[in-house]
């Protein structure tokens, strides 16, 4: 429905086969979500652990389309002025400064008009004339009430502005939320969106990951590496290893030179790859070669 | 036809406790439109995407759809083709339709080449031949699959796959290696498992009908699982969601508390901020306000059959320990101890538990309950600690075993302390049935619960750390 200069995709699996092309290795689940976003014109919610590849999909998926991203960052006290719109009252100030003695009716009708409205992520992204991909990234750290400023974009691709009315799309963004499931999010949010939760990767694909993304790696060391992390996933943890942690960690071996994983290079790399004093220790001592 | 599958399914899935909209429905079938029907997983994650939207209600949708979009047919060419001819090709023993050994050969050849497809095709020969399976009989299938796995020898299975690989790899391995090499084959027979109940599952859906067989399977979410009767796996899973639960309860607490604007007007600030205004104060700024935490004596029945009730609470109860000016711990069967000291910060869970019940004196006479014993002991040893801003929770049956159950001791506790609450994981309809005193002791409380799963356990914690006066907490949390 839309005129897009970008390309359309015929199957999940073109999808997905584009995203890796951008070395974003995505599993089947995540490629058919994906497109049916697409298809349906809907937004998707991507939940999971943190690291695990949430932002990076949404990064993905711009550079595949060669969309501009907008990014809106969700913080606690987000408020419309941050992320809808905002009157620019230093510039209103003054072109009523500039303008003594105009006439009340005139002015009002000039101040409150768009050169005076300043755009925030939401409305920057139905706005913009070619499509975007909007991410609205931890949603879930926002408040329940601040959640309800996002429904009127998500489900009606719209804005409305009192002094101004509703502002219509001019295209349609691709929206991608993203969520550490800190709280639930409210019923009415979900509801607009479709859900995808992505979790720690398979062995497989984990290890494709690391060969994808960490520059000279061998086949036999990214594999190791995989093992060793979905190892490590298994135990009791304050706060298991992401992907992006994988990652850094695959990439500390290579510095080292180690090219054969051995209990003691675990040892002493493990704090790369855990972030707890108490995980370490436990880990260690689980793998520890004494 | 579809659309008469699809409602009954989500029916089913409603039936199950996942809240499915009539929108998310509606896109459901939109969705689908754009799906390939005949890729399985593709059809499921549109599924999926459009209909649950919590994580924690994936385990029920992945069930339900197994029920409901089981393979009808399985495949007859390759079920009883394969498996057999490359067990005939190892020896000429796979001819005939029951023989284990020539499966279990193949078996053993499939998982160490990593072979899916067989796999799956012997999971169907080993349900075909081992299970037994009876047309009609009205069960879930646990049965079958136990029985299944017994006769493949699961464990033996897995031993000698590792044994084997260890042996390929040239025998001489570090511990961590062949550690991995273990943890890759426990992944494989965890899908030989999942590939034999898929199949179970397809059988009893063509015996006896989706809806009848979507009955029997159906479990209760997470959430409402009954914490004195899950079983282990059940348990494993609970403890897995209690972490993420409590942290999501935290930040809730957090934001709220620092929301309240109870706080006392910040002069300087109003006045500093006022300059942006040409000294006019149109923007008050307060103080945060200062949180009163509650301080929690939690007194834990771990006595056999309350052991793993109290467990929970203890865990759930420490992962908010933020929440609280105060935490202390007591555990008790026929005598009490504190246990506070095990569960210092960064110490283990597991081990703590572990150390309380070998280390904690907690059983004076025979290791039966005894609450009014107990109650008694906690009462001389540490009633002096209770100020007006102790909440006392106490976790447990109030099954005695016949003793005297000193009620008035819970009296003397109440009038030291702010409040006490009583946790009961027994239905209310059970108490003061048999040996259990409850309704003795609940003359003494402030109030009383029936916490039978984590949704009530987390609606009480909630209340007692926003401080909720006694009061209103009366009403007790249910389902």
């Amino acid at each position: 429905m839309t005129a897009t200069t970008d390309r359309t995709f015929a199957t999940p699996g073109d999808v997905a086969g584009a995203l890796e092309d951008v070395d974003y290795l995505p599993d089947a689940r995540i490629a058919q979500v994906v497109f049916l976003a697409e298809r349906l014109g809907k937004p998707v919610l991507v939940e999971g652990p943190a690291g695990v590849g949430k932002t990076e999909l949404a990064k993905a998926l711009a550079t595949i389309h060669g969309r501009r991203l907008i990014r809106l960052q969700c913080y606690e006290g987000l408020d419309e002025a941050k992320a809808l719109y905002e009157w620019n009252y230093k510039k209103q100030l003054l072109r009523i400064q500039a303008d003594q003695g105009a006439e009340w009716q005139e002015l009002e009708q000039d101040i409150f008009s768009e050169e005076f409205l300043l755009t925030r992520p939401l409305l920057e992204a139905i706005t913009a004339p070619e499509p975007v991909v909007l991410l609205i990234d931890e949603v879930d750290r926002v408040e329940v009430e601040t959640e309800a400023l996002l429904l009127e974009v998500l489900s009606d691709l719209q804005v409305s502005i009192p002094e101004l009315g509703t502002i219509p799309a001019v295209s349609s963004p691709l929206v991608i939320l993203t969520s550490n499931n800190t709280r639930e999010l409210s019923e009415a949010l979900k509801r607009r969106c479709l859900f995808l939760h992505i979790s720690y990767p398979t062995l497989d694909r984990e290890k494709a990951i690391v060969l994808a993304r960490v520059e000279g790696i061998d086949d036999h060391l990214a594999e190791q590496v995989a093992r060793i992390v979905r190892t490590v996933r298994g135990h009791e943890l304050k706060k298991p290893p992401s992907v992006s942690e994988t990652l850094d960690w695959a990439r500390t071996l290579l510095a080292l030179g180690i090219s054969d994983v051995t209990s003691e290079a675990v040892t002493d790399t493990l704090h790369v790859l855990l972030k707890y004093q108490t995980d370490i220790e436990k880990v260690a001592r689980d793998l520890g070669s004494d | 036809m579809l659309l008469d599958v699809l409602g009954g399914f989500i029916q089913e899935l409603r039936a199950a406790g996942i809240p499915v909209s009539m929108v998310e429905a509606i896109d459901a079938m939109e969705a689908l439109r754009h799906t390939d029907l005949a890729d399985r997983q593709q059809f499921k994650a549109a599924l999926g995407a459009t209909l649950v939207k919590n994580v924690r209600h994936h385990e029920a949708f992945d069930t339900a759809f197994e029920v409901y979009f089981a393979l009808e047919r399985p495949a007859p060419t390759d079920a009883t083709a394969d498996p057999t001819s490359s067990a005939a090709s190892g020896g000429d023993r796979g001819q005939g339709g029951g023989d284990v050994e020539g499966l279990l050969d193949a078996l053993v050849q499939a998982l160490m080449d990593h072979d899916d497809a067989m796999v799956r095709a012997i999971a169907r020969q080993a349900v075909e031949r081992l299970a037994g399976m009876e047309p009609g009989r009205p069960v879930g299938g646990t049965y079958y699959l136990y029985r299944t796995l017994r006769q493949l020898d699961v464990d033996g299975l897995l031993a000698e796959l590792i044994a084997r690989a260890v042996a390929e790899a040239g025998g001489d391995l570090t511990d961590l290696e062949e550690r991995l090499i273990r943890e890759d084959f426990e992944a494989r027979v965890d899908q030989l498992r999942e590939e034999i109940k898929a199949e179970i599952r397809r059988r009893l859906v063509a015996d006896r009908g989706r809806e009848a067989v979507a009955k029997t399977v159906r479990k209760p979410l997470l959430e409402d699982t009954e914490l004195m009767h899950a079983g282990r796996a059940q348990l494993l899973e609970i403890e897995d969601v209690i972490h993420p639960l409590t942290r999501k309860l935290a930040a809730r607490l957090a934001r709220r508390r620092r929301r309240r604007r109870d706080g006392r007007l910040d002069f300087r600030r109003t006045v500093r901020r006022s300059l942006s205004t040409g000294g006019v104060p149109l923007e008050p700024q307060f103080r945060a306000p200062k949180p009163v935490k509650p301080e929690i004596f939690l007194l834990c029945d771990i006595s056999g059959s309350m052991a793993t009730f109290a467990r929970f609470t203890l865990q759930f109860v420490y992962a908010m320990s933020g929440q609280f000016s105060k935490l202390r711990a007591f555990a008790f069967i026929d005598a009490l101890d504190e246990v506070t000291q095990y569960f210092e910060p960064g110490s283990d869970f597991a081990a703590a538990l572990q150390a309380i019940s070998t280390e904690a004196e907690v059983v004076w006479l025979d290791g039966h309950s005894d609450y009014g014993r107990s109650l008694e002991g906690f009462w001389t040893r540490y009633g002096g600690n209770l100020t007006p801003r102790s909440t006392v929770i106490i976790t447990g049956d109030a099954r005695s075993n016949y003793r005297d159950p000193q009620a008035e001791i819970l009296g003397d506790i109440r009038d030291a302390s702010r409040a006490v609450y009583w946790l009961n994981p027994e239905p209310r309809a059970y108490w003061d049935t048999g040996d259990s005193v409850m309704g003795r002791y609940a003359r003494h409380c402030d109030a009383t619960f029936e916490v039978r799963n984590l949704r009530q356990l987390e609606a009480f914690v909630e209340a007692v750390a926003e401080g909720v006066p006694p009061r209103r907490m009366l009403q007790p949390v249910s389902d």
